[in-house]
């Protein structure tokens, strides 16, 4: 099967007062119909910076897609004119955002929002678009989607707010659906509920998702495949079983270490300490990386080599990739 | 929304109550009454018939009695006489008042058209020539006095067609009733549209910042679509609650433009009822203008519940 978002070699840069800030570098992946891929990594690793370059909606400038490609279905979307991608974005690649309080357009009613997005890209009238976006908001769960279309955000609570933001994303069954940290924002009980629902769409419509988070309990439960980016590149990629059983990259195990578990926080049968694993130090400033592997210097396992040159993304067994001397 | 008119209906009252004082204690305390200015200006010097007019007019009752004596009046639609044309009060500025409003509406519409788009463009295209050039204009605007602008205005005329504008009770087309308005507008509304386009300009700029924008984007929305529908919608909420604000700072505009352009409207009068102390008619102009003033920014609260559900649901 060929897959329906390709991304290869895709580098973002921003001009800044401060120097050149390389975000995302050289990255790649593909998806397929129907599959979902996780990226995964802390706060300012780049995985947002990478959903908006899909989008290209990074703003320029100062931002700037230097190199690379992102195909979906053949067409590369950094090779188009504007007009031409405005009709991809939401017709075939859509996005779904983190804060649902503030993504959606406090003075319009969802409804209309939902319609707008149909009328838009379905060439469907009002009355078509209306009754396309009530079937969304029911395909959604939203009780009464009737009443809810003709509310305004503030009406519905951030879970219904999210549920609403799927809605207008799939209204237009898109090949690819990106979503930035859909459940962050959200309680735990309806993370779940929200990723049963993204869970369940995709299945029905075939979407291929991209799901940005920095959450491994939300990658095991939604993705097939894994990348883990660390200060802008990918450093492991794996499929999601391979990434739990035999996490390869110092970073990815740091990251699962610093999972708290039932029963170790609480000191049962452990020793005190067992305590909650964290990776020192924090993520360098991506205008100021350090010479060679960008993890050194919080790598407990970094020797000479590491701080000398840059390790290649490279495959290390099975279908398992990493960029890491030491893996 | 009924509970909150009411409530807002009852605060008005308080305040027009509040302002009737003001009005009052603020004439009495200004030096000098009509008796006086006639005595030293038409050179009458006898006292008894000072004392005379001074009675007549009522000037020596108590100050309480004088308060209610009006108010009373003003209930009852009796705004009584003028002190210096001994015509009934509502004579005198009802026929005043189209002229004046005309010019507010004309001066306000120009604010709004010019001063809105302005700020749009200069927010979409921050920190570019365009934007700056029209940054410099605004801070002009709002730092000439509007006389003064009137002045050059005038001059300008003088010096490019050889004639200026002048008023005319019944002029002869629509064209030139436009002109003739058009340009002590254009000279009031000046101020205006620099606050209203400085502001529109911030406003907008903050709303392009907003998730939500970045959400339309992602729908792939045009640019326009996303600036206009989207933005300018959240953008213009400030702006409007401003455009009440400014019709109270408008009047002030008025009263000097008029003047500089022979105006016969409300504004002016005004100036030359205080120079009389012509106590009936300054305090039921100012009383009309405070009216005015509040109507309006009622209409603007409630123009805001209309455009922002958040406010019209949150009762």
């Amino acid at each position: 099967m060929a897959p329906v978002l390709e991304v290869s070699g895709l580098s973002t840069v921003f001009h800044t007062r401060r120097g050149l800030v390389r975000a995302v570098q050289d990255v790649s992946f593909s998806v397929n119909a129907g599959e979902t891929l996780a990226i995964v990594g802390e706060s300012g690793c780049g995985k947002t910076i990478t959903a908006l370059s899909l989008m290209r909606l990074i703003p320029m400038p100062p931002g700037q897609i230097t190199s690379g490609s992102v195909k979906v279905d053949g067409t590369d979307l950094l090779q188009l004119d504007e007009r031409e991608m405005r009709k991809m974005r939401g017709g075939k690649i859509a996005m779904i955002f983190q804060e649902p309080m503030t993504a959606l357009n406090p003075l319009l009613t969802i409804g209309r929002q939902i319609a707008e997005m149909v009328m838009l890209h379905d060439n469907a009238s009002r009355a078509v678009a209306k009754t396309r976006a009530v079937e969304m908001l029911h395909h959604v769960r939203i009780p009464e989607p009737e009443r809810r279309a003709r509310e305004y955000p503030h009406q519905m609570s951030g879970g219904m707010r999210q549920r609403a933001m799927i809605a207008m994303a799939l209204a237009c069954k898109p090949k690819v659906l990106v979503a930035d940290e859909p459940t962050t924002a959200l309680d735990v009980t309806i993370q779940a509920q929200i990723l049963d629902l993204i869970g369940d769409l995709q299945k029905e419509f075939g979407t291929a998702v991209v799901l940005i988070t920095h959450d491994l309990g939300v990658v095991a439960e939604t993705a097939q495949r894994v990348v883990v980016m660390y200060a802008g590149r990918k450093v492991e990629e794996a499929p999601i079983k391979e990434i739990f059983a035999r996490p390869s990259h110092p970073y990815l195990r740091g990251l699962l270490n610093s999972i708290p578990r039932v029963g170790s926080a609480r000191g049962l049968d452990v020793s005190p300490d067992e305590r909650l694993q964290e990776i020192s130090g924090i993520v360098p400033p991506l205008n100021d990386l350090p010479v060679g592997c960008a993890f050194n210097p919080r790598c407990s396992l970094a020797n000479d080599q590491c701080r000398a040159e840059r390790p290649a993304f490279e495959l290390k067994h099975g279908d398992h990739y990493a960029a890491c001397f030491q893996a | 929304m009924l509970s909150y008119l009411i409530r807002r209906l009852l605060l008005m009252v308080l305040t027009l109550f509040g302002v009737s004082i003001a009005i009052f204690l603020l004439l009495r305390i200004v030096p000098g009454n009509i008796a006086d200015i006639l005595f030293d200006s038409a050179g009458l010097i006898d006292p008894a018939e000072k004392k005379k007019i001074v009675a007549d007019l009522g000037l020596d009752l108590p100050l309480p009695l004088q308060y209610w004596q009006w108010i009373s009046g003003l209930f009852r639609g009796d705004l009584g006489f003028s002190y210096v044309s001994e015509k009934p009060v509502i004579d005198e500025i009802l026929p005043r008042i189209p002229i004046t409003a005309r010019l507010a509406a004309l001066a306000m519409a120009f604010a709004i058209c010019l001063g809105v788009p302005l700020g749009v463009i200069s927010a979409v295209r921050q920190n570019s020539g365009l934007d700056y050039a029209l940054r410099v204009v605004s801070l002009s605007g709002l730092s000439m006095p509007s006389f003064w602008l009137g002045l050059l205005i005038l001059m300008l005329f003088v010096n490019a067609f050889g004639t200026i504008p002048i008023y005319d009770r019944n002029p002869a087309t629509w064209g030139a009733w436009f002109t003739m308005l058009a340009v002590p507008a254009a000279a009031v509304g000046f101020r205006s549209s620099a606050l209203i386009m400085r502001l529109t300009r911030s406003s907008m700029l903050e709303v392009l910042r907003q998730d939500y924008v970045r959400t339309a984007k992602s729908k792939g929305l045009s640019d326009n679509a996303v600036t206009y529908d989207h933005a300018l919608r959240n953008a213009v909420l400030p702006v409007i609650t401003t455009i009440g604000v400014e019709t109270a700072f408008l009047f002030g505009g008025l009263i000097v433009t008029e003047t500089v352009f022979n105006i016969p409207g409300v504004a002016r009068f005004l100036v030359e009822a205080i120079r009389w102390r012509d106590y009936p008619m300054v305090q039921n102009l100012v009383m009309f203008i405070a009216v005015v003033v509040v109507t309006v920014n009622l209409i603007v609260d409630l123009a805001y519940m209309i455009v922002d559900p958040r406010i019209r649901y949150s009762e």
